[in-house]
């Protein structure tokens, strides 16, 4: 399997959303910065495409804000890598964050989806 | 947690521990050890990159932040041509008027004058029971700058004008004539050559000469050998001894041109009550104006009782040099400055409505982008970066179309009028006039970047997602631009009653009866020697060669010469009494003028009764006089004047009267006509007058030629001030004045026009936006879409209505206050009223159609369920 086999279906983050998409990988545990970019290929069904420069940016932009903190360890295969954690302050962004983005996915379906898109909760 | 620097090494290992992983990860899917490594870097991308972004990731993202948003705020502008482009304009508009008008100001009152210390230099007048302002005898100014202790130097000056002698003939040039210290009191040096020694104004009067710049340049084309070089001046030759520097200018006796000495010890240099000169001096340090004028004033007082038969009443006048020479203009350039800073401000209001309007209708962007992810910051540095690009674009074109305006405006100011405000000619985009731009461009920015600010609480981002924005500040700011938008309206209503009134007087003078034919008439000054036609003869003869010349050119109808033009100031006034009608009393003035023959007949003038001038009538023929009707009906109401007798002196009458002309407006063309005698130029000859030309073809062209053929009868003939008719009306004194008061008024009711438009826009157009679910509920209730377009074109209406009606209780005030600069139009006048009143209500009508049609297509269920 290779991770490039469609490249043309693959969608650039948009702006914002990489935050939450990293928070969201560290909620499962610690993760080095290659993790963390293979997980949220794998999890959007290769549809997203992290910019490794963009992403370790944004790693050290999460940590600068303490939403993250960050310490070098040894991955399963006993190799040097930089492991990141989720703090308190970041945990709460991304309950805060996910609830947002959950009502604009929503409001954008309810426009967009002429009305084959159902909402479970309020049908 | 204190925050520590991670080290770039730190980061290039991660990257490295980064590339690892992933070539494992790729070896585990069955990849060769090469090619995963290879796929694990293309991967990833440029390593240095990410490197240098890590690096300068506190500024990179700054500065990549900065410009997404300044290309965000461009994109979101662009998405709004109409917002964008009345919000530019209109700052534009405002900027470009105060940069404009701030120019004049730092030309004229700003910027030192271009001497040394110019505040410590002063005026000198001597006053006399007429007025405070008249000149010095050469022999007062000696005694003052002998007797006083307040100056450390004083000079005299005077304006005067040459006969220059060129290849193409004589040509009268400006001048001035000052005494030896003239330039060293001023603190100026002259750029090339030498200043007038001590003494030169008494030992070799006119024979050196100074040229300002403008005259090296433009007459002798900037020669470096120009020092040494002759000139003849006045039939002398003198020697060319300095440059004056570029920037030197003296206003007093504008425009310059040549610099001459004095020439005291000539007739009236010896006589007190000869008054020929104004004086110039510098105040010692310590003491001040009132304190000079005190002394000099004393001195004045001595000399009239030591001399009482020719300094009777005269006593001395000091004036700051800065006073005299801009005080005429200080209060013009304030009253304008301070119209422009209120346009400036109306428009800085107006945008920020606009911006306002905009915020209301963004405020799901806004929360859904804050949804996305951006912070408070990152939202209110969108909109302070695009209140910055929209201040940027309005205030480059605003400073563009001030520095177009600065080219133009001068060139609108007759050439004469220019020279005698020389200090204008140095106006332009200096580093003053671009710090104001700034400075004024930074303020509105930042006005224009607070403003959305201000109505979004970034706090509640959330909301915006759901609930449209009603709340008390909503309708603050309604309240508030409602009574901005009526005081707009009013102050546009008086601005365009009062150019309405302006450019109908102006409208009227140019229509005024003067009693000739302008069109087609060539006219021009020439001076023949005095002492080549000194004799009556000879000047009659003189006078016969120049028109028979003229009259045979072709395309000449007529020609005919005359003292004085008319539509001039009005002077050349004699005191008259009739042999029949001995107790008239004094002051019976009237205009005379020598003219010729065929003067009547060149103007078009009608003769009403008797006969016009013959060629018969001369030195060898009883005296004649042709009068105009107004002196006709004043002196002679029930009686005929023909053969009645005119004299300028009581025992003598020597002028019968043989003809009546209708009046030709000798004077300004809005004063009534005066009184006026016109006696034959051949019994009253001289060397210097104006021909008059009727030309079949365009006048303008004719002028070079008529030039050439007086040169041919004569070369030595001094010829100046060639214009047509239809020019010296149109830039006489009162057209000029009435022409550039409408022009003034006219350019600030247009922009206050433009200026009420958009605030009743911006103020509809909020309203609109914030009523929308009233709209909404009103639709679902039933209400028809002309219902909704016809509510809110009342709101309108009614700000309009209000507006217009304070405007016209004004606009009658400001009218009458203005009866004095008005011509042939009453300050009430109807028509003006009326057209201002349909134009403002038909601005109004624009102003609020577009958001009541935008509030009659509102869609009830989408205004029902955005709120």
């Amino acid at each position: 399997m290779t991770t490039r086999k469609n490249s043309d279906n693959r969608i650039a983050l948009l702006q914002g959303t990489l935050d939450l998409l990293i928070l969201k990988t560290l909620l499962l545990g610690p993760c080095h910065g290659q993790g963390v970019a293979s997980a949220i290929q794998r999890r959007s069904e290769e549809v997203f495409f992290v910019d490794h420069g963009s992403l370790y940016l944004a790693l050290q932009r999460l940590e600068d804000k303490e939403w993250i903190t960050a310490e070098w360890g040894l991955s399963e295969n006993n190799r040097r890598a930089r492991f990141y954690s989720l703090m308190p302050k970041g945990r709460a962004q991304l309950i805060e964050k996910t609830s947002e983005w959950q009502r604009l996915t929503r409001a954008m379906g309810l426009i967009l989806g002429d009305g084959t898109v159902q909402n479970p909760e309020e049908a | 947690m204190a925050q520590r620097k991670r080290s770039g090494e730190d980061f290039a290992q991660e990257i490295q521990s980064h590339l690892e992983l992933e070539t494992e990860a790729l070896k585990r899917q069955g990849m060769s050890e090469d090619a995963a490594l290879q796929k694990a870097k293309s991967e990833f991308g440029s390593v240095s990159v990410a490197r240098e972004r890590f690096y300068l990731r506190g500024r990179a993202e700054w500065l990549e932040n900065l410009v997404r948003d300044a290309r965000f705020a461009v994109r979101q502008l662009l998405k709004n041509p109409g917002f964008t482009a009345t919000a530019v304009l209109v700052m534009a508009l405002g900027i470009g008027a105060s940069v404009a008008i701030f120019a004049f100001v730092d030309a004229a009152l700003i910027k030192p004058l271009p001497y040394e210390s110019p505040s410590r230099l002063v005026n000198l007048f001597e006053s006399n029971l007429t007025g405070p302002r008249f000149h010095l005898s050469y022999l007062d100014y000696l005694d003052w700058k002998r007797m006083n202790s307040v100056f450390s130097s004083m000079s005299v000056y005077v304006q005067d004008d040459f006969m220059l002698s060129t290849p193409q003939g004589t040509r009268q040039v400006d001048g001035v004539r000052v005494s030896d210290g003239f330039l060293r009191t001023l603190g100026v040096r002259p750029l090339l050559g030498r200043d007038f020694h001590d003494g030169e104004d008494l030992t070799s009067a006119s024979s050196t000469v100074l040229l300002t710049y403008a005259e090296w340049q433009n007459r002798y084309g900037a020669r470096p050998d120009i020092v040494g070089q002759s000139a003849t001046l006045n039939g002398t030759a003198a020697t060319i001894i300095g440059v004056l520097p570029r920037d030197f200018h003296f206003a007093p006796a504008a425009p310059g041109g040549f610099f001459l000495t004095i020439a005291p010890r000539d007739n009236c240099g010896k006589q007190r009550g000869c008054h020929n000169f104004l004086g110039v001096a510098r105040l010692k340090d310590g003491v001040a104006v009132a304190a000079a004028d005190a002394e000099m004033k004393t001195i004045a007082e001595q000399l009239e009782k030591k001399y009482p038969d020719t300094n009777r009443n005269r006593g001395a006048n000091v004036i700051s040099l800065t006073d005299m020479i801009v005080g005429d203009v200080r209060p013009i350039l304030m009253v304008l400055l301070s119209g422009a800073g209120l346009l400036l401000l109306i428009a800085s209001v107006n945008v920020a409505s606009l911006l306002l309007v905009r915020t209301e209708n963004r405020k799901r962007e806004i929360a859904l982008r804050g949804a996305l992810g951006a912070t408070p910051a990152r939202l209110m540095r969108q909109f302070v970066t695009e209140g910055l690009v929209l201040t940027t674009c309005g205030s480059l074109l605003g400073i563009g179309g001030a520095f177009t305006a600065m080219q133009a405006l001068p060139r609108l100011i007759p050439v004469d009028r220019m020279a005698s405000m020389p200090y204008l000619q140095g106006m332009g985009l200096n580093a003053r006039v671009l710090g104001f731009a700034l400075i004024v461009s930074a303020i509105a920015g930042m006005l224009f970047s607070l403003a959305p600010l201000l109505r979004i609480s970034f706090a509640n981002l959330r909301q915006g997602l759901t609930e449209g924005g009603r709340n008390a500040a909503g309708t603050l700011w309604r309240r508030f631009g409602s009574n901005l938008v009526v005081i707009e309206l009013a102050t546009a209503m008086v601005l365009l009653v009062g150019a309405g009134l302006l450019g109908k007087s102006f409208y009227r003078l140019m229509h005024v009866n003067m009693g000739l034919q302008p069109q087609n008439l060539a006219m021009m000054r020439i001076s023949g020697s005095a002492s080549r036609y000194s004799t009556d003869t000879a000047k009659v003869d003189f006078e016969h060669r120049i028109l028979g010349k003229l009259q045979g050119l072709p395309g000449v109808t007529s020609v005919a010469l005359s003292s004085d033009l008319p539509v001039g100031d009005g002077d050349g006034l004699k005191t008259i009494a009739f042999a029949e009608k001995p107790n008239l009393g004094d002051h019976n003035e009237v205009n005379d003028r020598q003219v010729s023959t065929g003067y009547f007949a060149t103007l078009q003038a009608q003769m009403l009764r008797g006969r016009g001038i013959a060629e018969s009538d001369d030195s060898s023929s009883p005296r004649v006089t042709i009068i105009n009707q107004t002196l006709a009906k004043r002196y002679f109401p029930n009686e005929s004047p023909l053969g009645q007798h005119i004299g300028s002196d009581v025992s003598k009458y020597p002028l019968e009267i043989v003809g009546v002309v209708d009046d030709i407006r000798e004077g300004p063309l809005e004063t009534a006509t005066l009184p006026a005698m016109y006696m034959p130029s051949n019994q009253e000859p001289d060397s210097a007058f104006f021909v008059i030309v009727r030309t079949s073809q365009a006048a303008q062209s004719f002028l070079p030629r008529m030039d050439a053929a007086i040169h041919q009868v004569d070369p030595g003939i001094a010829t100046y001030n060639a214009m047509t008719m239809d020019d010296h009306i149109h830039d006489s004194q009162s057209a000029y004045f009435h022409r550039s008061s409408a022009w003034l008024v006219g350019s600030f009711a247009g922009m206050a026009l433009l200026l009420g438009v958009v605030g009743l826009y911006g103020v509809i157009a909020y309203s609109v936006s914030q009523r929308t679910r009233e709209i909404g509920i009103r639709m679902a209730l039933g209400a028809h879409r002309d219902s909704i377009h016809r509510m809110v074109l009342r709101e309108a209406g009614r700000l309009a209505i209000v507006g217009i009606a304070i405007g016209l209780v004004f606009s009658v005030g400001a009218g009458s206050l203005m009866r004095g600069l008005l011509f042939g139009v009453r300050s009430w006048d109807a028509s003006v009223l009326c057209a201002v009143v349909g134009v403002l209500a038909a601005a109004a009508l624009l102003a609020s159609y577009l958001p009541a049609r935008r509030a009659a297509s509102v869609n009830p269920m989408d205004a029902l369920r955005a709120e």
